[in-house]
């Protein structure tokens, strides 16, 4: 089995986000970011399937601005035997959707005859719970979401879901997509000669256009309000008038 | 004759009433329907066209009754086969895609629950358009607002989908009304569907006498500082009094206090009760995330700086371990 993973780089989860003045996004640059802890979580399954020998090779994808290779290298040095790069400039990264990630995913998946996808099963800054879902509807395959346990026998895929009231079983066939829940499995830390050798294995970039796939935003972001949670609670001077 | 005719003809082209309609996809257990489907049924009459509701399973009749009966909603289409038996996403896509291309819904919508979250965007792939996920806000028939990270952000979309597909909050609209309504129903095909792809094993849902997380009126939830599963018999009991319904933090469910069915936040369940008591937990953004919305929040801390104080509406600076058993006793 080889399995592609796709891997976001998302603000991280402990940062507080501020609106940009243009109020349009949040404010993205000299704020922390790393990899979308679902995806390390599918990642992390990935890799440990492969060292089960359920799987022969296991492969990220990113699509985003250039600082998405540090994510792609990441998921090198914790597991991954390739990572693709589909680069695109960081102003049209902020209208990409799910629904052109899908594309993409499912393109490569196709025309490199993966047997699996993996993916997270939300992003935590779009919090949208859409791509997998997406993938597995372009590529006609069975979807497992919201994986908590997975098992590989034959080419068929046992997965346990984390559904509303408690737990579900479903077997899908392979070729499938699975997307990972918070408790698929605990993943692990990079360690520095994993970070060192993750710089020696490939990472092949192409670009949208490469692929012939179509990146025009099919949703126009027309305000994005910050909620002053704590906003209560400042000091009721500060909003006094002046004098 | 004109004359006559132009007031109809505006009519049309501002309402676009005869053009659009709306398909609302039920969740039920061949038995009942699930309430988040009455919450979807409300956002989908804000969108102003005609509402139809597909009831897809292998025992849809009974569903399909209690969904004629629902106000606002015009038509009632029930696809019934053996196939749909549990309602995997692959088989529902299938059906849904069938209706799809006899009747041509300008909008689709379910709740966002595991189901309608599973099954949404997958046909949006096959209509290849832009799903929205968890709405909260329908401004018109295009424009919509959703949260975006966990919920400290809101945003205000215009959807340039040829067909809008949602997955709405079910706690951000009301329930529709379950009498009143006296829809059409008919018999909807199945479409195409693949059983050798996917096959459904069976379930372990969680059963509970108390009432449901998501719709219950009052919510005790609990964190780490329980310490223990053992402990989380003192919510369950002050819950039981309250008559509420029991949530828990990641944290409480990731150190095996609690199954994550209860787990309340970002990526777990949202609620928004009358009265919400959070007992024991420090109010990580990705909790508050799952109960801001709450309309008054009591926070139980001995952690005095703890981020909860600053959402809650009444604070108590206390031991749980004492102020829990007390509460309890003062409720008898």
């Amino acid at each position: 089995m080889r399995i592609l993973v796709g891997v976001k780089r998302v603000v991280d989860y402990a940062v507080k986000v501020r609106v940009r003045a243009d109020k349009k996004s949040v404010v993205t640059e000299n704020v922390q970011h790393s990899m979308n802890p679902f995806d390390e979580i599918a990642l992390e399954e990935a890799v440990k399937l492969k060292e089960a020998k359920h799987a022969k090779e296991v492969v990220a994808i990113s699509i985003g601005p250039a600082k998405s290779q540090e994510v792609l290298r990441t998921a090198l040095a914790k597991g991954a035997d390739k990572a693709i790069h589909i680069e695109i400039d960081a102003k049209s990264a902020e209208q990409v959707e799910p629904l052109h990630v899908a594309r993409t995913i499912a393109k490569i998946a196709k025309d490199e005859k993966f047997d699996a996808v993996f993916v997270g099963k939300q992003a935590i800054d779009d919090d949208a719970n859409q791509t997998g879902q997406l993938v597995a509807g372009f590529l006609d395959w069975p979807q497992a979401m919201f994986a908590s346990k997975i098992e590989h026998e034959n080419g068929y895929l046992k997965v346990t879901r984390e559904i509303d009231g408690g737990l579900d079983t479903v077997k899908v066939k392979l070729p499938a997509v699975v997307s990972a829940d918070l408790r698929l499995n605990e993943p692990r830390y990079a360690t520095l000669p994993n970070i060192m050798k993750a710089k020696k294995k490939p990472l092949e970039k192409k670009t949208p256009k490469d692929l012939g796939i179509d990146f025009t935003p099919q949703t126009e972001i027309l305000e994005v309000c910050f909620l002053y949670l704590y906003m209560h609670l400042l000091p009721s001077f500060f909003f006094l008038p002046s004098g | 004759m004109l004359a006559s005719k132009t007031p109809f003809l505006r009519y049309l082209s501002i309402t676009g009433a005869r053009f659009n309609s709306t398909l609302v996809i039920a969740e039920h257990d061949d038995t009942k329907l699930s309430g988040v489907t009455l919450n979807a049924i409300t956002a989908a009459s804000k969108l102003g066209h005609d509402i139809s509701v597909l009831v897809a399973g292998a025992n849809s009749g009974k569903v399909a009754e209690e969904v004629s009966k629902v106000a606002n909603v015009k038509r009632v289409l029930v696809a019934q086969d053996e196939k749909l038996k549990a309602q995997l996403p692959e088989r529902v896509t299938a059906t849904v895609m069938a209706a799809q291309n006899q009747f041509k819904f300008s909008h689709i919508v379910a709740g966002a629950s595991s189901f309608g979250r599973g099954i949404i965007p997958r046909l949006a792939a096959k209509l290849d358009v832009a799903p929205l996920s968890d709405v909260t806000a329908i401004h018109s028939d295009d424009t919509f607002s959703r949260p975006t990270y966990a919920g400290n952000a809101v945003a205000k979309v215009k959807s340039k989908a040829s067909v809008k597909l949602m997955t709405v909050r079910g706690t951000a609209f009301e329930q529709a009304a379950t009498e009143g309504g006296s829809a059409a129903t008919e018999k909807s095909p199945i479409g195409e569907i693949n059983t050798e792809i996917s096959e459904f094993l069976g379930s372990e849902l969680a059963k509970s006498d108390r009432p449901d997380l998501q719709t219950a009126k009052i919510v005790v939830s609990g964190g780490r500082a329980l310490k223990s599963a053992e402990n989380f018999k003192l919510l369950y009991d002050l819950a039981d009094k309250l008559g509420a319904g029991v949530g828990a933090s990641r944290a409480a469910v990731d150190a095996g206090y609690v199954p994550n069915d209860m787990q309340v936040g970002q990526t777990g369940k949202i609620v928004a009760p009358e009265l919400y008591i959070a007992i024991g937990i420090s109010g990580a953004i990705q909790h508050i995330a799952g109960m801001k919305d709450s309309k008054v929040i009591v926070a139980i801390n001995k952690d005095k700086d703890c981020p909860i104080f600053q959402i809650a509406d009444y604070s108590v600076e206390a031991d749980l371990f004492k102020a829990i058993p007390e509460f309890t006793a003062a409720l008898k």
